[in-house]
């Protein structure tokens, strides 16, 4: 079933594109250029932090880093590994990214580390890029309790990723 | 400025740890391999991400994300009371879930941002109001259909079934937008404005 997700939407969606006279196969294309601009903007962004993981990790920082925040990490069932994403997941989309790579690759994409990494990444977004862009723009000040309770979705999202990976695979 | 000090903080914490450590070479190692680490993993999701960002133009002209918000409109209204009396507030509202939905972030963040604008309370226009923080947390929750760019970054790895996590990533979706929604409607009656 969840094989032809993918495929069957990707019909649909040239189907009606189609049915509504749009010139579809153009639509791609005009898509996949937009997509490689955006590859162009974050791929320096992506090379920066990469290195910065990469060091972390060789110096040894970031294996202390964990060490710190298991008891905390355990306690509410989260991977210690996945430390580093965690902390940095709210705060920037490319650094998470590269740290959520990084983990998939040293453990293995499959392997419980990295699977959990992937559906953090996926279920969660940056959440203080997106206030600030939303409330920014409205010219909105007082953010009152939108921060916390944005935080707390996320705390959620990490924890039932946890989760979800234990139970699911 | 703030990547910057952040930048800056993490080469000062791996050189200390690494003379601690010992770790000199490996230290001076990663600065390669990262940096190449980091267009590797460019050009390998590459394909992926532009066959997506492709596809989600066709479906913002397909009318699939049209249909999606006039389905939700039932929903919107006990989430957003005032969408019910203002018609275009709850266009910019369903537009806004829906791209998300359907992971068109370029198109959900105009529409985002017209909402809150929308909902602005014209006798203090600095403050967030109620539905603003949950139009925050629904956006911040991430409910989408299909997370392209992290299968995208799986296949890179040579996951031969990138799109396997999208059942937990759905529920994991689902349950933080949940419980930040429920905690953004309890602080709201606890710190009135």
């Amino acid at each position: 079933m969840m094989d032809y997700l993918i495929p069957v939407l990707l019909l649909l969606a040239s189907l009606l594109a189609l049915h509504r006279k749009e010139n579809a196969y153009n639509l791609l294309l005009d898509g996949a250029a937009e997509g490689l601009r955006l590859l162009a903007t974050i791929l320096p962004a992506l090379i920066m932090l990469l290195t910065a993981v990469h060091m972390l990790r060789a110096s040894g920082a970031m294996e202390q880093i964990s060490k710190f925040l298991t008891p905390v990490f355990r306690h509410i069932g989260i991977p210690p590994e996945t430390a580093m994403l965690v902390l940095v997941r709210p705060i920037s989309g490319s650094a998470a990214l590269a740290v959520g790579a990084d983990l998939m690759r040293q453990y293995g994409v499959d392997s419980p580390v990295g699977r959990t990494a992937a559906i953090m990444l996926g279920s969660t977004e940056t959440t203080f890029y997106t206030i600030s862009v939303y409330f920014g723009a409205a010219g909105i000040h007082k953010t009152r309790y939108a921060i916390p309770a944005a935080l707390l979705a996320d705390l959620t999202g990490f924890v039932v990723a946890s989760l979800t990976c234990r139970l699911f695979y | 400025m703030v990547m910057s000090w952040i930048w800056t903080g993490i080469l000062c914490i791996s050189l200390i740890f690494s003379i601690f450590e010992g770790r000199g070479s490996e230290l001076a190692g990663a600065i390669i391999s990262g940096s190449q680490a980091g267009i590797t993993l460019a050009i390998s999701m590459g394909g992926a991400v532009c066959l997506w960002t492709g596809v989600g133009k066709l479906m913002e002209h397909s009318g699939i994300a049209q249909f999606l918000a006039k389905c939700l409109r039932p929903l919107l209204h006990r989430v957003f009371p005032d969408s019910k009396t203002d018609k275009t507030l709850a266009g910019h509202l369903s537009a806004n879930i829906c791209a998300n939905f359907l992971g068109l972030g370029n198109a959900a963040t105009p529409m985002g941002i017209q909402a809150v604008t929308q909902m602005r309370d014209p006798k203090r226009p600095k403050y967030a109001t109620d539905q603003m923080c949950r139009l925050i947390v629904l956006n911040t929750a991430s409910i989408q259909l299909i997370p392209s760019n992290v299968a995208a970054v799986r296949a890179s790895l040579g996951c031969t079934t990138p799109f396997d996590i999208l059942p937990a990533v759905w529920v994991t979706s689902l349950c933080s937008a949940g419980l930040g929604l429920l905690a953004a409607i309890l602080l709201g009656r606890v710190c009135k404005a």
